[in-house]
């Protein structure tokens, strides 16, 4: 195909007729719901978000109302425990960080002029987690059921099940699934970002977007799993009786407080860079000029990410740690102010040096910059720990961290709401309703807030469903109520905009006259994407490269066509953007919803203590999961290589370190060994605590030396016979691979029964210490990685046997190498520390 | 033809695993100090026994962040491409992780000391 070909209309309309043949939607009552494509599944996405806020917002207002006077009797205070509760987790957990990965999955695409995201079908799958676990853990209010401990959930009062009921179950394994399609979220969004750029992207000219997607995807694999693993000691609390969180039996409730903030506060940032980052590309727009200092985004969005790490004991200052710890984190919370404030210079200086075109998104940046300033500046104050003694669980703090949200989160969604819907729809929103929106949300937000400062240090304590007249906050307290009506007024002013868009005009292509990838789309949203996948020169291509859009649009680009009838993409390097491979994308299919479906009854019948029924919930997921592993994935082409245009031809099929399978299983595995190193964290934690530990007495000597070395031997012959399967295949040894293979396969489940044997021999009762408890917790997790181990062993021998494995297309067994260095890694971490650890000590 | 050290340093592989070279300083500087005194004043009930290790711990630290953006500076100012440096060439590509790189350093050089004030200056536990 040369490139004069493009000019022939012919040619065009109906490589145009193929691709949209290619991309159509299912379509039928129950099939639509089967779609993959990232402009259908990110909607969803976002509408569903969009709805928990409300939701969230209408339980802030009934909390606001029953405030409004002391002494008021509205709700009850258990209503009122539901209430905050609710709030607060539905806010964080199925609103911010699920529309981060909402809005991501709608622009990540149209930014990288890919035609989807590497795994599509991995986006529905975490669609259909998220809407089974939100609607799981909202709807618990209405049987009064909620989680009634507030959004962090501090053992013991949660714990005990005779202090807290069924909702902590609710919380922890409701939110615990959503926790795991987040995990999917930032795999698909990484791969997205590193491996599926358009050729010339090189990394110096990613939009800033895409910088900050990668960071707080990032963030999300380090943060998110130590919360998993205080989950999982939670759960076995409070389902099986192993007293981690009890201090009776050598536990210590300041462990979950460790576990649950080192996701949380980094978590305050994975959901306010995201926003920084719809300012990095809204700014620049208005400012019609490119962003000024780039590095120093990088900068602050890398600074940023690694610093949030640091901060988490500075919610703990009041729980009698050493002054010193507490002086670590002070030091350090202090130090996140500087990459924060570069980033908004760096937009200021943008909107200076520019020519401003004062638009309604412009005026949400700018007045959100306003609120979450302030919000900052009290961060400044409460990261000194003096001054956060005094405001502790005060409405100090609550007027705190709501400017920062409000700021930082919720203005800049409506700002790039306002900006995206023409992205989305084709059409505009209303500039007066929004502007008229924006300026009663920015008096009510400070309305509000600002006087919630003033209670907190008059005395009013957070959480308290209701306060005595004589404290004398309540003209305090009615102009909060005052002010959080008058902000749900402006978010009923935006929806009703949204309502009426359905019957305005379309506005025209680009109406912002933006010049970054995405304002590619056109008003119809053709379900392809782009065109043509371009070749990027500048930051700003519609800008700067002559006749760009055209070339796209006419298919002089890359990839223009879809001869064979596939979905596909191109594969590019991470550095500087070589292509290096197309792959087919996955299609439509039911099996993404059923495996969410499967696995979400697994985390809810264990709620309701149906163990039966939830094995066999896991047993269905794992059939699932195999069937679209089969099915879907690691497909042998039929051919080996095609062209793309310009005299480039790719192959259509890699595996290894380059291929977007081994990124995800890498980075899967990443988030895998941070929630292991919370559990081992545990183990240390408690030795800390305890003057003699491993403890010695009848049901605490364990579990020996032995088995825990048998098992150690077990992980290594299985990683060896795996490593070198790999190998001997690679060189064609297909039966010598398979046999190792399946040596593999018993060395693992070996690992299985050796990994348990050791604490059960030494009969360890963990229910009558910690220190059993956690030997078992760490052995069990490791003996439940050697039965996955087996797991994939067998699928691709399996793969191998069936010819879908070859020595030629080998990406099953390399994937699998990657997970076996992780469980080797495991298996030794966790043996070392049970068998040697007591023997050290 | 023998490189010189300044082109050897110039021509140095930058990825983007060199670019979070001096924050991953920080975050082990900064967990070793709190995890050691932390382990201290709980198992041992006293501060750390060599207080100067903080010292030569942060000096250590310290170098190498300087180090880093001693070289993402000469990289950085590698000639070639005329300014502004934000076109899609191997050179600007370098530049820009190389900027970036020393802007981290910059922090991180901040991060250390800001942590270190307090394993020198508070020498107890409580």
């Amino acid at each position: 195909m040369s490139l004069h070909d493009q000019d022939d209309p012919a040619l065009r309309k109906a490589q145009e007729e193929r691709l949209r043949a290619v991309w159509e939607a299912p379509k039928g009552l129950f099939f639509r719901w089967t779609d993959v494509n990232n402009n259908r599944v990110g909607n969803w996405y976002v509408v569903t978000a969009f709805g928990f806020m409300l939701f969230a917002g209408v339980l802030a207002l009934i909390m606001r109302t029953q405030l409004a006077v002391p002494d008021n009797d509205l709700v009850s205070a258990n209503t009122f425990n539901q209430l905050f509760t609710l709030h607060g987790s539905t806010m964080m957990f199925l609103f911010a960080v699920p529309m981060f990965e909402a809005v991501s999955i709608i622009l990540l695409p149209q930014l990288l002029a890919a035609r989807d995201l590497p795994f599509p079908r991995l986006s529905a799958f975490g669609y259909w987690s998220f809407l089974i676990g939100g609607v799981f853990v909202s709807g618990s209010i209405f049987f009064n059921a909620a989680p009634d401990g507030g959004w962090f959930m501090y053992p013991p009062l949660t714990t005990r099940t005779d202090l807290s009921g069924l909702g902590a179950d609710i919380w922890m394994l409701g939110l615990s699934f959503i926790e795991v399609s987040s995990v999917a979220a930032a795999v698909e969004l990484i791969v997205g970002v590193l491996k599926c750029r358009p050729p010339g992207m090189r990394l110096n000219l990613m939009p800033l977007y895409a910088w900050y997607i990668l960071v707080v995807a990032v963030m999300i694999l380090f943060a998110f799993p130590p919360l998993i693993a205080g989950d999982i000691l939670f759960e076995l609390e409070r389902l099986l009786n192993w007293p981690f969180f009890d201090a009776e039996r050598g536990g210590d409730p300041l462990l979950w407080q460790h576990l649950f903030w080192i996701f949380g506060h980094p978590e305050v940032y994975i959901v306010f860079l995201p926003s920084i980052a719809l300012f990095a590309m809204l700014v620049p727009t208005f400012a019609q000029r490119h962003l000024l200092g780039y590095p120093w985004i990088v900068l602050a969005a890398v600074g940023t990410a690694f610093l949030s790490f640091g901060l988490w004991v500075h919610h703990m200052f009041a729980t009698g740690l050493p002054n010193i710890s507490l002086a670590f984190f002070s030091a350090a919370s202090e130090a996140v102010a500087i990459p924060t404030a570069v980033q908004i210079f760096v937009l200021i200086g943008t909107l200076w040096a520019g020519r401003v075109v004062w638009s309604t998104p412009l005026l949400y940046a700018v007045g959100s910059l306003a609120i979450f300033v302030i919000g900052g500046l009290t961060g400044v104050m409460v990261a000194i720990a003096p001054f956060d003694w005094q405001a502790h669980d005060t409405y100090f703090i609550v007027a705190h961290l709501h400017y920062v949200l409000i700021g930082g989160t919720l203005l800049p969604l409506f700002g790039g709401l306002y900006y995206y819907w023409p992205l989305v729809t084709g059409k505009k929103l209303s500039d007066r309703m929004g502007r008229t929106a924006f300026w009663i949300m920015f008096a009510g937000a400070n309305l509000t807030f600002f006087p919630m400062h003033l209670s907190g240090m008059f005395g009013m304590p957070r959480r308290v469903f209701t306060y005595p007249a004589e404290l004398g906050i309540g003209g305090l307290n009615l102009m909060s109520t005052v002010g959080a009506y008058a902000f749900a007024l402006g978010v009923l002013i935006v929806c009703i905009d949204l309502f009426r868009s359905p019957w305005r005009q379309k506005a025209g292509r680009n109406p912002w006259n933006a010049g970054t990838l995405e304002w590619l789309v056109t008003p119809e949203n053709e379900n392809w994407g782009v065109r043509s996948v371009p070749l990027i020169e500048s930051r700003y291509p519609i800008w700067d490269q002559p006749d760009f859009v055209k070339k796209v649009d006419e298919g002089r680009f890359f990839l223009p066509d879809a001869e064979e009838g596939r979905r596909e993409s191109i594969i590019t390097t991470v550095l500087d953007s070589r292509p290096i491979a197309v792959i087919r994308l996955g299609t439509p299919s039911v099996l993404p919803m059923l495996t969410a479906i499967a696995l979400g009854s697994v985390f809810i019948l264990t709620t309701y203590h149906l163990y039966m029924a939830a094995l066999v919930g896991a047993v269905a997921t794992l059939g699932f999961v195999v069937a679209w592993l089969w099915t879907g994935t690691g497909e042998i082409p039929e051919k080996p290589e095609k062209p793309i245009g310009h005299g480039i031809t790719l192959p259509l099929y890699i595996s290894g370190s380059s291929s977007p399978g081994w990124w995800a299983m890498f980075i899967t595995m990443m988030a895998d060994a941070t929630a292991f190193s919370g559990l081992v964290f545990g183990y240390f934690f408690y030795w800390t605590i305890h003057p003699e530990f491993p403890p010695s007495g009848p049901g605490l000597n364990g579990p020996g030396l032995f088995w825990p070395m048998v098992a150690l031997g077990l992980a290594a012959a299985g990683w060896a016979a795996t490593i070198g399967a790999r190998e001997v295949n690679a060189r064609g040894g297909t039966g010598a691979a398979r046999l190792l293979l399946a040596i593999g396969i018993v060395a693992s489940m070996a690992g299985i029964a050796a990994g348990l044997a050791g604490p059960w021999t030494s009969d360890l009762v963990p229910e009558q210490h910690v220190y059993p408890a956690i030997v078992w917790t760490l052995a069990i997790w490791t003996s439940a990685h050697s039965g996955v181990a087996a797991i994939m062993q067998s699928y691709t021998l399996a793969r191998s046997v069936t010819g879908r494995l070859t020595p030629t297309y080998d990406a099953e067994l390399r994937n699998i190498s990657v997970y076996m260095h992780f469980m080797l890694l495991t298996a030794a971490v966790t043996y070392l520390t049970i068998g040697l650890f007591p023997v050290l000590a | 033809m023998k490189l010189t050290w300044g082109q050897r340093v110039r021509e140095a592989r930058v990825t983007l695993w060199t670019l979070i070279v001096p924050p991953t300083v920080w975050a082990v500087h900064f967990l070793t100090c709190y995890l050691w005194v932390a382990i201290s004043c709980a198992k041992a009930g006293a501060f750390p026994r060599y207080p100067w290790a903080f010292v030569a711990g942060t000096v250590a630290a310290l170098a190498i962040i300087v180090a880093s953006g001693v070289i993402a500076w000469i990289q950085s100012r590698r000639p070639g491409d005329p300014p502004p440096h934000d076109k899609g060439t191997d050179n600007d590509r370098l530049r820009f992780l190389a900027v970036s790189t020393m802007l981290l350093a910059a922090l991180s050089f901040v991060g250390v000391v800001f942590t270190a004030v307090p394993a020198v200056m508070l020498t107890d536990c409580r």
